[in-house]
């Protein structure tokens, strides 16, 4: 069994699993930290970008004029880091590892680990299946649409590429470079391929079993981490994978971890951690809601870098509850994503993928969210962007949730370049993916506040440790990162993963051998079969039986039957017999010691009286002297020599197969 | 083996849809009972099903391991309350979540008919706590999802007894179900539906190979849409009436058939471009929607897509109605509740309407005998009430049923999606079931039962015995005979080892090994003197040659030292000089080869043939 590691990020997983010869994608995350290298793309014309200066390698071969005139269209330097002045690109998983097209299966977790699949599914041969929930395809559909939408709406002819050329790129400063891999670059996928690729989804439920190729069983079981959002157990009749990725033991909205099918598995592959192990989810929610009143009575307002779905619809609750508790009621909260509304309305369709409290409230009937009555009575205030109907509604002070969260595109961007040079504003970054001042390095220097609030509720080290020492899994599989304490904590030993044996790890672009060796298939005997077995019994409660049958194979699943009664083959139907003779069951298989007074007395039963026997250092020799025939018995061996007469032989044979035991 | 007894389900009379659904089927040593339906025709103790049937004493849990209910419909879900608190059953009760949220509902709606048109004791029926506390024990199932089912008493779960629900289509929510015990299992279909409709998708199964499918069969002959003719008749009957200044009363209950016919009359005004007004009745209306507003998963994929910009449940022709709009002149349609006309909004409005030939009243639904509705339906046009005047009906009197039933070549359809063994039909009328029974059976070859009602069915399996066996075994059986070839059956010859509850399947050297067993050898060594007058000399290649001219299938070797072995006999020249004219074989072999052995010796003694074949 063989793991393919297409991204070492262990929150962008994109493994692939070989195991009995069935090819499993787990999840296909797009990287989109990649876009930080790049240039936000306004919404209107930005004066201030458009001034920023070039940039050039200060060791540049000044002969390449070319070169260099390109690279200064290219660069551009901001508060002392270098941009890359082009559309943003994202960062696809390893393409080299194996040939995509052969993938049978891809397993998708949550709608954050979908966004990639365009690209495997329409650009590589791709010729298999996806599962995943329906919250994920219809959620994940959104987050690809709402990432076309942003880079589509601001037309750029312009597309850098100088900057990525081996020659060039080795120039450029270590920031830049850093964790960016140029061969993994693509420009964002059109509609056309989303509609493609997620037409090819099949949608499963949780505990659904699915069969593939009657090979492997698949289920999804609720992760507990957003709808829909499910880890993945891969079995076979004796071996049991399980894939936990973004996993979540918090009470929030969703369903809540499933965690009992997943005991025991033979390797457990355990990636999607919290990604601010150091941050409580709980007081980031107070610290979000105090830092927002602070601003909001000095006269400032808020923007909320988010994606259309997940995180906010806590923070829409928690943020009406705060707003009502602390009198602003009448505070303007905007919600400004092309997807927006559509995210809104599937979240409350939802109900049999939410906890037991959502889920009750469509039985009164009433919507699982509260988003949906506040959206009714205009507290929530819900706009596809900033264009049109927006600007004659927008009052300020006020709460602006837009995207993208990256603030490289997305109508965040535009109120990043309004409110950027005033103290008063704070904007506050909640989603945990992001790290917020590489998003806010371009739009340095900045008056207003910026704060980081990461709500993260998926598994801490500590949770996680408990999960694995409580699933009891023979083998622990890990991106690398997890068994060394953050680069930022160094010290912090706790922030480690544990596992015994010592669990195995993984980067981007290894290829490991997992230890599972196995050793059973299961088959199926029919009535028919079974019924003419001869069991033989050992001992009390064991027994053995030869069988001999035809195994069919269909879809993977064996089937032993009973071997065809040969028709009793006539003169000149030779051909035949000899067909079928390898249909013959064995000679029974014989085991055991010869008791040789027991065998001499048989003999003489028989009508074999002239017997003589005689003990040799190995046993005895028995001497038929009419008959010139001697029997050699030894421990685990008889030989009978006689001279040509077959019908004595035949006789011995009998009984000597009398006084030995067989199957 | 499978065993069901039956309990009464089923049509009785004609046409309308009278009868209940109760079924319980015991299956792998389960007893489980699939829907728990009320007979709606009987105002006394046989509407309910007969519970002493399953047991004379004590409660029902020790006799039952779970109730599955299909859908919401009342003769499919309506005595659960009374079998579960006034019977008493503790067990899981499985349904979808639309059914879970809807079921209580409905039941409320027929208990306050029941208890308060007839002032039937509480005794007799359940109570509103009843239930509440019937709907406490049930566990809704998501589509597809497989349960393990969790057997009272049992702490841990059962892995034994398996359930699965499918897509069907005949209402919100409505569900196929897949039960599972071992290697044996069942699919009971419930009401379905395989074409999709105006707000439904089509029932769907994937091809799970069940011993026994039961299938409704209520349109067992008729083929293709009927339901289709039935919208058509339904709206032109509304149109006419509209057209001649008409008032349209339909009498539903909130829930169910009255959404699917407010999609109706929505689309059907929308197209017409018609401008007399839609009402329904307040109260419970906007509530109603809110359900399929919210469970808008389980709708067509048509409503699904469009949702987000226009929810298919909010009605912009459908408004509200006002006690004060009965005497408004010209024609409307008005939705009321209740559905069987014996009180409320909807007999009030019926009083004023009833006198005037032009106006008409569409019954979609069932009444109860007692009720208004039902002595309309039944041709009474001179009605009495409790004041003692008499209203003389005038008005247009329809009954409709719009219920999505699969017609025959949808059942042909299910059944070929899920290729069962045996196939059962129920819920339909006795010459139509034995008609479409014949047809199976001579299409798809597999026995098809049609039992009567409160008859027991056996039926026999035979399941395969699951074994492990070792992949060195499978392995190299398959190296044996090299790559799949279709028209060569692979043999497998191996030993089967019992121990304990395992069944495992290995080579029979691993099986000595593994039981500790000392393989006995067995050899036999013979000689054979022929007569043979031929040199000595190329002795060897002439039975070389002759042997491999008769012997095709088996490989022949000249060893170095002069040997010959077939297979793993050996046969060599021994004792022979020049001169003599006969020659002396010492023939040996273990006794695996026995038969080769012996053929060998047959073949010697008969001695080797003058010339040598070419």
């Amino acid at each position: 069994m063989k793991l393919y590691c297409l991204s070492g990020h262990p929150n962008l997983p994109c493994l692939v699993l070989k195991f009995k010869s069935v090819t499993v994608m787990l999840d296909c995350s797009l990287d989109l930290t990649t876009t930080f290298s790049f240039l936000p793309l306004p919404l209107v014309h930005s004066a201030r970008l458009a001034k920023l200066p070039s940039w050039v390698p200060k060791d540049a071969d000044a002969s390449d004029q070319d070169t260099l005139k390109t690279l200064k269209k290219e660069l551009k330097e901001c508060a002392g880091r270098v941009f890359v002045d082009s559309p943003p690109e994202v960062g696809i998983p390893e393409g080299g590892l194996l040939d995509l097209s052969t993938v049978d299966v891809i397993l998708v977790s949550s709608f954050q680990c979908i966004l990639a699949l365009p690209y495997i599914t329409e650009y590589t041969g791709f010729n298999g299946m996806i599962y995943a929930t329906e919250p994920t395809a219809q959620m994940g559909r959104q987050l690809m649409e709402e990432l076309v939408h942003y880079t589509e709406r601001v037309p750029k002819t312009r597309t850098a590429s100088k900057w990525k050329e081996p020659a060039v790129f080795k120039t450029l400063p270590a920031q830049l470079r850093d964790g960016l891999n140029p061969a993994a670059l693509r420009d964002c996928y059109g509609l056309h391929d989303i509609n493609s690729a997620l037409s090819k989804v099949q949608l499963v439920g949780y505990a659904q079993k699915l069969d593939v190729f009657g090979a492997l069983q698949i289920m999804p079981l609720s992760s507990g981490y957003c709808i829909g959002s499910c880890n993945w157990l891969i079995q076979s009749h004796y071996e049991k994978i399980s894939y936990i990725s973004s996993s979540s033991v918090l009470t929030t909205h969703p369903q809540p971890m499933d965690q009992g099918p997943l005991q025991n598995t033979d390797v457990l592959i355990l990636a999607g951690l919290t990604q601010s192990p150091t941050a409580n989810p709980d007081s980031m929610l107070s610290e979000f809601c105090s830092h927002l009143a602070v601003t909001i009575k000095n006269g400032g307002s808020v923007l909320v870098p988010c994606y259309p779905s997940g995180v906010v619809y806590d923070l829409f609750e928690c943020l009406a509850v705060f707003l009502d508790s602390s009198g602003l009621m009448q505070l303007p909260v905007y919600f400004v994503s092309p997807m927006a509304d559509s995210s809104l309305a599937y979240s409350n369709i939802f109900a049999e993928w939410l906890c037991q409290s959502k889920q009750s409230k469509v039985y009164l009937p009433e919507a699982p969210f509260v988003h949906e009555e506040l959206k009714t009575i205009s507290r929530l205030k819900v706009f596809p962007s900033v264009h049109g109907d927006f600007s004659s509604e927008f009052k300020t002070p006020c709460v602006v949730f837009a995207g993208h969260p990256s603030l490289r595109f997305g109508d965040g961007v535009h109120f990043m370049e309004m409110w950027g040079q005033s103290k008063a504003n704070t904007v506050i970054f909640v989603e945990p993916d992001i790290p917020y001042l590489e998003a806010l390095a371009p739009f340095q220097p900045l008056a207003m506040k910026a704060v980081n609030c990461p709500i993260d509720t998926r598994l801490s080290f500590q949770q996680a440790n408990k999960i694995i020492s409580d699933l009891k899994p023979l083998h622990v599989v890990l991106p690398e990162n997890y068994i060394t304490p953050p680069p930022s904590l160094p010290q912090r030993s706790d922030l480690v993963l544990e596992a015994d044996p010592p669990p195995t790890t993984y980067q981007r672009g290894e290829v490991l051998s997992l230890p599972i060796k196995r050793m059973y298939e299961k088959i199926e005997i029919t009535p028919e079969l079974a019924s003419a077995l001869v069991p033989s019994e050992i001992r009390q409660g064991v027994a053995v039986a030869s069988v001999t049958g035809i195994l069919e194979a269909k879809d993977n699943n064996y089937v032993l039957q009973s071997v065809p009664k040969q028709p009793t083959a006539g003169p000149g139907q030779k051909r035949k017999r000899e067909d079928n003779a390898d249909f013959a069951p064995p000679k029974p298989h014989v085991w055991g010691a010869v008791q040789v007074e027991q065998f001499v007395q048989d003999l003489e039963k028989n009508g074999v009286t002239d017997v003589k026997v005689e003990d040799t250092p190995s046993g005895h020799i028995i001497h038929l002297q009419s008959e010139d025939t001697l029997i050699q018995i030894e421990d685990g061996s008889t030989h009978i020599f006689c001279e040509g007469n077959e019908e004595l032989r035949i006789k011995l044979r009998n009984i000597l197969l009398k006084c030995l035991s067989k199957f | 083996m499978i065993l069901f007894l039956l309990f009464m389900w089923w049509p009785t009379g004609a046409g309308q849809d009278v009868g209940r659904s109760c079924i319980l089927v015991s299956i792998g040593g389960k007893n489980i009972m699939l829907d728990c339906g009320m007979h709606m025709g009987y105002n006394d103790e046989r509407r309910f099903p007969d519970f002493t049937y399953i047991t004379q004493s004590g409660t029902l849990n020790d006799h039952l391991d779970c109730v599955i209910i299909s859908h919401f419909h009342l003769d499919h879900c309506g005595c659960l309350p009374y079998m579960t608190e006034m019977v008493g059953y503790d067990g899981p009760i499985y349904m979808t979540h639309p059914t879970k949220a809807i079921c209580p509902i409905l039941l409320e709606d027929y208990r306050k008919i029941t208890v308060d048109r007839k002032g039937e004791s509480q005794a007799t029926f359940f109570t509103s706590q009843m239930i509440k506390d019937c709907m406490k024990k049930v566990v809704p199932v998501n589509l597809h999802q497989t349960v393990q089912v969790v057997i009272l008493n049992i702490p841990q779960v059962d892995d034994e007894l398996e359930i699965k629900a499918y897509y069907a289509g005949h209402v919100l929510g409505a569900a196929m179900f897949l039960i599972k015990v071992g290697s044996e299992s069942v699919v009971y279909t419930g009401d379905y539906n395989m074409t999709p409709d105006r707000h439904l998708g089509a029932a769907w199964i994937d091809k799970c190979r069940p011993d026994l499918l039961i299938t409704e069969s209520t349109y067992a002959t008729t083929i293709r849409d009927s339901k289709r003719c039935r919208e058509r008749d339904f709206l032109k009957k509304v149109h006419e009436t509209i057209e001649k200044g008409g008032k349209v009363l339909i009498p539903v209950f909130a829930l169910g058939r009255a959404q699917e016919l407010c999609i109706l009359l929505e689309t059907f005004w929308e197209r017409m471009n018609i401008k007399a007004p839609i009402y329904f009745s307040t109260g419970l209306t906007e509530k109603a929607n809110n359900y399929y507003r919210l469970f808008i998963t389980w709708t067509n994929q048509k409503i699904r897509k469009t949702f987000v910009k226009r929810n298919m449940f909010e009605f912009k022709h459908i408004k509200a109605f006002d006690r004060s709009y009965i005497d408004n002149p010209g024609p409307m349609v008005v939705f009321a509740t209740p559905g069987m006309l014996h009180a409320g909004l909807s007999l009030q409005v019926f009083k004023k309407w009833a006198p005037d030939s032009k106006n008409m009243v569409i019954m979609p639904g069932y009444c109860v005998a007692g009720t208004v509705g039902h002595k309309i339906l039944n041709g009474i046009r001179k009605i009495e009430f409790e004041n003692k005047k008499v209203l003389e009906v005038r008005m247009a009197v329809e009954y409709m049923s719009f219920s999505a039933h699969a017609d025959a070549q949808g059942i042909m359809q299910l059944i070929r999606y899920c290729e069962p063994r045996n196939v059962m039909l129920v819920h339909g009328e006795g010459q139509k079931m034995d008609f479409l029974s014949k047809k199976i059976t001579q299409e798809f070859g597999v026995q098809c039962f049609f039992p009567a009602n409160g008859e027991t069915v056996t039926i026999e399996t035979n399941p395969n015995i699951p074994v492990d066996a070792s992949l060195n075994l499978l392995k190299r059986e398959a190296s044996l005979t090299g790559p799949p070839d279709p028209k060569r059956p692979r043999v497998l010859h191996g030993a089967l080892i019992m121990k304990e509850n395992s069944l495992r399947l290995v080579s029979p050297s691993q099986a000595m090994r593994e039981l500790g067993l000392k393989e006995h050898e067995i050899r036999f060594t013979s000689t054979v003197t022929i007569h043979d007058p031929q040199p000595s000399q190329g002795t060897v290649e002439r039975l070389c040659t002759h042997l491999k001219g008769t012997l095709k299938d088996h490989s022949i070797q000249h060893m170095p030292d002069g040997s010959i072995m077939i297979d793993s006999v050996l046969i060599k020249v021994s004792g022979s000089s020049e001169e003599e004219e006969t020659k002396d074989f010492l023939v040996s072999w273990p006794y695996e080869d026995e038969d080769l052995g012996s053929q060998l010796m047959t073949l010697l003694r008969k001695g080797l043939p003058r010339t040598v074949e070419a």
